[in-house]
C-alpha cells in the first residue's frame, strides 16, 4: 500500500519542474547554449553522471509504501519457503522499528500477531511501518544485523564476549558474527573468497556496463546516422561533440563499483557495523536521500519567493523596493545558525507537546526534514533575492522592457516575457552553488542536533554517533570513513558541476577566459 | 563622515526592531511559556503548580504584551515582550533559564572566542593570499590546474571532518597537543594551536579559490597590460599592481566578518572543549536555554549590521572614488 510522505510528494513536484523547465530551455537557445556547452565539458558529463547515480537511488528511496504482512501458511508450517518468507517480513517489520529503539526482539515479536490472525489470511494485511522500494532491495543489508560493533569485512565482532565452548567452559573472546562472512567455515579463507566474489562482481558490473554501452551506441549511431563501428570508433577516439567517452568511463566504474559492493553485501558488511549492529553501507545509502532532498527541496522551497520578492523589489522600485530590501536585511542579520536553532528548538517543543499528532516515527522524522528545508530556506533566499532585485534594476531600463511599458503592456506581462527569462540563468547558477553548501551543512546542523530527525539516516548523523567512539582504543573509523566517502563524492561531483555551469552561464567570466 | 555613520545606524534599528519581533514571535507566540516550562520541566505529567511556579521564577507569569491589570505605563512595561524582548536593546541580557547572568557569561567568554578567532582569520588571510598569488603567478600550467583541483576537493570535505582529523593526526597519533580543553593567561597557547590549525586548514579550500577568482580578473585590466608594456618585471606587476588592487574586495569582504568573530567558531569550539561564545550558544542549544539563544540573536544581528556600515566605511577608505552618500 503505498504512502506518500510529505517530502516525498514535493520531490516528484521538483521533478515535474525540473522536466518543465528542462522543456522550455530546450526551445530558448539562451539557456539551451549554456547547457549544451555543460553536455560538452568532460568534468560536467562526468559529473553529471555521478550526481545521476545519487539521484538514483534517492529516487527509488523516495518511494514509501506499507508492507504487506503475508499471512502464516496455516497447512504446512515446516514448509521451507513460507518459513524465509514469514521470516523475511518480520525482519522487515522488526529493522524499521529497530531505528527508533534498540530492544529489536521484543518490538519483531510484537509485529507478529497480527499476521498469525486467521482472518488475516483471507484479505491482505499490512505493517505499520513504512519502508521504501530501497528497503526493498536492499532488505538482505537491513535484515542482517549484529549485535554491536564489526569491522569492515570482519567475521568476528570487534569487542570481546563471553563464548560458551562446546565442552561447557566458558572463555572471553571475538565472536562469529551471526552474517558476516558466516558462509565461511574458516575465517581464514576470507581473503580468496573476497578476491573471488570481489572478482564476480566486477565481471558482473562489465556485463551490465556492456549492456548498456551496447544500447547507447546503438542509440546514437542512429541519431548521427552513421554505421555502428563509425560511431563506436568515434567515441573510442573522443572525437564525437559530446565526451561520450568519458561519460562511458564514469558510468562503467560506478556500475563495477556497484555491483561489487552488492556482491560482497551480500556475505559481508562491507563498512562493517555501528554500535547496534546495522550495516553501515546501508546507513550510508539510505542518507543519500536525506542529503538530496537537504540540497533540493530547500531551493524548491525558497525558489518562489526569492523570485518573486527579488524581482518586485527591482522591477517596482520605490515602496515595495523599500520594504522588500527591510524583510531581507532584517532575516539575513540573523545569524543563520541561531535562526535554524530557533526555530528547530521551538518545533521540538512543538512536537514533544503535540505528540499525538504523528502517526508514526517516519512521518515525524520526514516532517522535520521539511520543516529544516524550510529554516534553510528562509535563511538562504536573502542571497539570491538581492541579486535577482540589482539584475531586475538593470533590465527595468533596457530599451525592450522600455517599449514594453509604453505600449501600455501589464506589468505582469512585462515582469513574465521580459524580466523572468532574462535572470532565469541566475537562479539556475544559484541553484547548482547552493547544492553542495546545503549538503555539508546538513552535517554540521545535525552535529550539533538541530539537524534532521535523530532516528533518520543521514550522514551528519553518522558523523555525530561515529565520533563518540574514536576514544575507543583501536579506532572504530568505518563509519567516519563511510560517511566521508559518500559524502565527499557527491559535494565534489555538485562542486564540479556547478563550476561548469557556472562557467557556462556567467558572461562575464566567458570573456575574461 | 559621522553624519553618514550616524544615518546608518538609525537605519539598523528598524532592522534590530524586526529581528526582535521575529524572535519574539518564534519563543513567545508559537509556543506558549507553558510549553517551554513542560519541556524544561521534562515530564508530561507535570502539574500546572510546577508550571507556574517554574514560570514565576523565570519572568514569564506576565502578559505578552499588554498587562490590563497593572495601570498607566506598567501595564506596557510589566509584560513578556518589555522585559524578556526589549530590554535586549539596552544590552541588558537578563538571566539564563538556568539562572546565570547573561552578559557577565558573555563578557567572560567573549576572550577564548577571539583568542582563536583572530589568529585563525590571520594566519588564514596570508596563507590564502600567498597560495593564491602563487597560483596565478603559474597560472595556465600544470600547478594551476592541480591546485584548483586541490582547492576544490578541500572545499567539498565537510568542515567536520577537518576537526575529527586534526583531532586524531595530531592530538591522538602524535600527542603534539592536547586534544581539548582551556586555561588562562599563557598556558591556553598550547590548547590554542590545534583549533586554530584546524580553523585555517578547513578555511583555505573556498577562500584561496574566491581570491584567486580576485586577482585573475585584476590580471586582465588595462593598468596591469600598461605596466607590462612599461617593461616590469611579472614578479613586480603582481606584487605592486595586482595584489594591491586585488586586496580591496579581500579586505572589504574581511571587514564584514570581523565583528561576527566575536560570536566564535560555533563547531570548532564545542569540539575542542573551548569556553568561548560558539561552545556557549551550542550548550545553550542543547539544553534548550531560550534566553541565552535569544539573547545571542539580538547579539548576532547587532554585530552583523555594525559590520555592514564597516564595510561601507571601508570601501570608501581604500578606494576614493566610492562617495558616501
Amino acid at each position: 500500500m503505498p504512502v506518500i510522505l510529505i517530502t516525498d510528494a514535493l520531490i516528484f513536484v521538483l521533478i515535474a519542474v525540473g522536466i518543465g523547465f528542462g522543456l522550455y530551455a530546450a526551445r530558448h537557445e539562451h539557456l539551451r547554449g549554456p547547457w549544451r556547452q555543460v553536455g560538452r565539458s568532460p568534468v560536467g558529463v562526468a559529473a553529471l553522471v555521478v550526481i545521476l547515480f545519487y539521484v538514483g537511488i534517492g529516487l527509488l528511496d523516495s518511494l514509501h509504501f506499507h508492507p504487506l504482512i503475508e499471512p502464516v501458511a496455516q497447512t504446512a508450517p515446516g514448509a521451507p519457503a513460507d518459513q524465509s518468507a514469514d521470516g523475511q517480513m518480520n525482519g522487515t517489520a522488526q529493522q524499521v522499528a529497530a531505528e527508533s529503539s534498540t530492544d529489536q526482539g521484543a518490538v519483531g515479536q510484537g509485529e507478529a500477531p497480527g499476521s498469525r490472525d486467521p482472518s488475516a489470511a483471507a484479505e491482505p494485511t499490512y505493517s505499520t511501518q513504512i519502508i521504501s522500494v530501497l528497503d526493498l532491495w536492499l532488505s538482505g543489508l537491513r535484515e542482517r544485523q549484529e549485535k554491536t560493533f564489526s569491522a569492515p569485512f570482519a567475521t568476528q565482532l570487534f569487542v570481546k564476549e563471553a563464548i560458551e565452548q562446546s565442552d561447557g567452559s566458558v572463555i572471553r573472546g571475538y565472536p562469529r558474527l551471526e552474517h558476516g562472512g558466516a558462509h565461511l567455515d574458516d575465517p581464514s579463507q576470507r581473503g580468496v573468497d573476497i578476491l573471488l566474489r570481489g572478482l564476480f562482481g566486477m565481471v558482473k558490473g562489465l556485463i551490465a556496463w556492456a549492456g548498456l554501452m551496447l544500447t547507447l551506441v546503438a542509440m546514437l549511431a542512429l541519431r548521427w546516422r552513421q554505421t555502428f563501428n563509425d560511431s563506436a570508433s568515434a567515441i573510442w577516439r573522443g572525437e564525437t561533440e559530446a565526451p561520450w567517452r568519458v561519460a562511458l568511463s564514469v558510468l562503467a566504474l560506478m556500475l563495477v563499483l556497484s555491483f561489487v559492493a552488492a556482491e560482497l553485501a551480500a556475505s559481508y558488511h562491507i563498512l562493517g557495523t555501528d554500535k547496534v549492529g546495522e550495516d553501515v553501507f546501508y546507513q550510508s545509502l539510505k542518507s543519500i536521500r536525506t542529503g538530496l532532498v537537504i540540497g533540493t527541496l530547500t531551493t524548491l522551497v525558497m525558489l518562489p519567493a526569492a523570485v518573486i520578492l527579488g524581482i518586485m523589489a527591482g522591477y517596482f522600485g520605490g515602496r515595495t523596493d523599500d520594504v522588500i530590501q527591510y524583510l531581507y536585511t532584517t532575516l539575513s542579520s540573523i545569524p543563520g545558525v541561531l535562526l535554524i536553532a530557533a526555530a528547530i528548538l521551538m518545533l521540538q517543543v512543538y512536537m514533544t507537546n503535540n505528540a499525538e499528532q504523528f502517526e508514526s516515527l517516519v512521518e515525524r522524522a520526514d516532517l522535520r526534514l521539511l520543516f529544516l528545508c524550510i529554516i534553510l530556506g528562509v535563511t538562504s533566499w536573502t542571497g539570491l533575492c538581492r541579486l535577482l532585485r540589482g539584475e531586475s534594476l538593470k533590465l527595468r531600463e533596457a530599451d525592450y522592457v522600455q517599449a514594453a511599458r509604453s505600449l501600455g503592456v501589464r506589468n505582469s506581462t512585462v515582469i513574465g516575457r521580459h524580466i523572468l527569462p532574462n535572470v532565469l540563468h541566475i537562479v539556475m547558477i544559484t541553484v547548482v552553488l547552493d547544492f553542495s553548501g546545503l549538503v555539508l551543512a546538513e552535517a554540521v546542523l545535525s552535529y550539533v542536533n538541530i539537524g534532521v530527525d535523530p532516528t533518520m539516516n543521514s550522514w551528519g548523523n553518522m558523523i555525530n554517533s561515529a565520533r563518540l567512539e574514536l576514544a575507543r582504543d583501536p579506532v572504530v573509523w568505518w563509519s567516519l570513513a563511510a560517511a566521508f566517502v559518500f559524502m565527499f563524492t557527491l559535494v565534489l561531483a555538485a562542486n564540479l558541476l556547478a563550476d561548469v555551469v557556472r562557467d557556462a552561464f556567467d558572461p562575464r567570466l566567458r570573456s575574461a577566459s | 563622515m559621522s553624519a553618514y555613520i550616524l544615518r546608518r545606524l538609525l537605519y539598523a534599528l528598524p532592522i534590530l526592531i524586526g529581528v526582535n519581533l521575529i524572535t519574539f514571535l518564534l519563543f513567545f507566540v508559537v509556543n506558549s511559556p507553558d510549553d517551554m516550562a513542560r519541556m524544561q520541566l521534562g515530564d508530561k505529567r507535570v502539574t500546572q503548580e510546577a508550571i507556574d511556579t517554574w514560570k514565576a521564577e523565570h519572568g514569564y507569569d506576565k502578559p505578552l504584551l499588554y498587562n490590563a491589570e497593572a495601570g498607566g505605563l506598567t501595564s506596557l512595561t510589566d509584560t513578556i515582550f518589555f522585559e524578556k524582548s526589549l530590554k535586549l536593546f539596552a544590552f541588558n541580557f537578563g538571566q539564563s533559564d538556568s539562572g546565570r547572568d547573561i552578559g557577565y557569561d558573555i563578557r567572560q567568554r567573549m576572550w577564548p572566542s577571539l583568542a582563536i578567532a583572530i589568529p585563525t582569520l590571520l594566519v588564514g588571510l596570508a596563507i590564502s593570499i600567498s597560495y593564491a598569488l602563487m597560483i596565478v603567478f603559474f597560472r595556465a600550467t600544470y600547478i594551476d590546474f592541480g591546485s584548483v583541483v586541490l582547492l576544490v576537493a578541500m572545499m567539498s570535505i565537510s568542515g567536520l571532518f577537518y576537526i575529527i582529523g586534526g583531532q586524531f593526526l595530531i592530538g591522538k597519533l602524535f600527542h603534539l597537543v592536547p586534544i581539548s580543553g582551556y586555561d588562562h593567561g599563557l598556558e591556553a597557547l598550547k590548547f590554542l594551536i590545534l583549533p586554530v590549525v584546524v580553523g585555517v586548514v578547513a578555511g583555505i579550500g573556498s577562500s584561496t579559490r574566491l581570491y584567486r577568482t580576485f586577482f585573475l580578473e585584476e590580471i586582465n585590466r588595462d593598468y596591469v597590460r600598461t605596466a607590462r608594456a612599461k617593461g616590469l618585471r611579472e614578479r613586480a606587476v603582481l606584487f605592486r599592481h595586482v595584489l594591491r588592487n586585488a586586496l580591496i574586495p579581500i579586505l572589504t569582504g574581511v571587514v564584514a566578518v570581523l565583528p561576527l568573530l566575536f560570536m566564535g567558531a560555533l563547531i570548532i569550539e564545542s569540539f575542542f572543549g573551548v569556553p568561548g561564545l560558539g561552545s556557549y550558544t551550542i550548550d545553550a542549544i542543547n539544553r534548550q536555554d531560550f534566553s541565552i539563544v535569544r539573547a545571542m540573536v539580538f547579539l548576532g544581528s547587532v554585530l552583523y549590521i555594525i559590520g555592514l556600515i564597516m564595510t561601507d566605511i571601508s570601501y570608501t577608505l581604500v578606494d576614493p572614488r566610492v562617495r558616501l552618500s
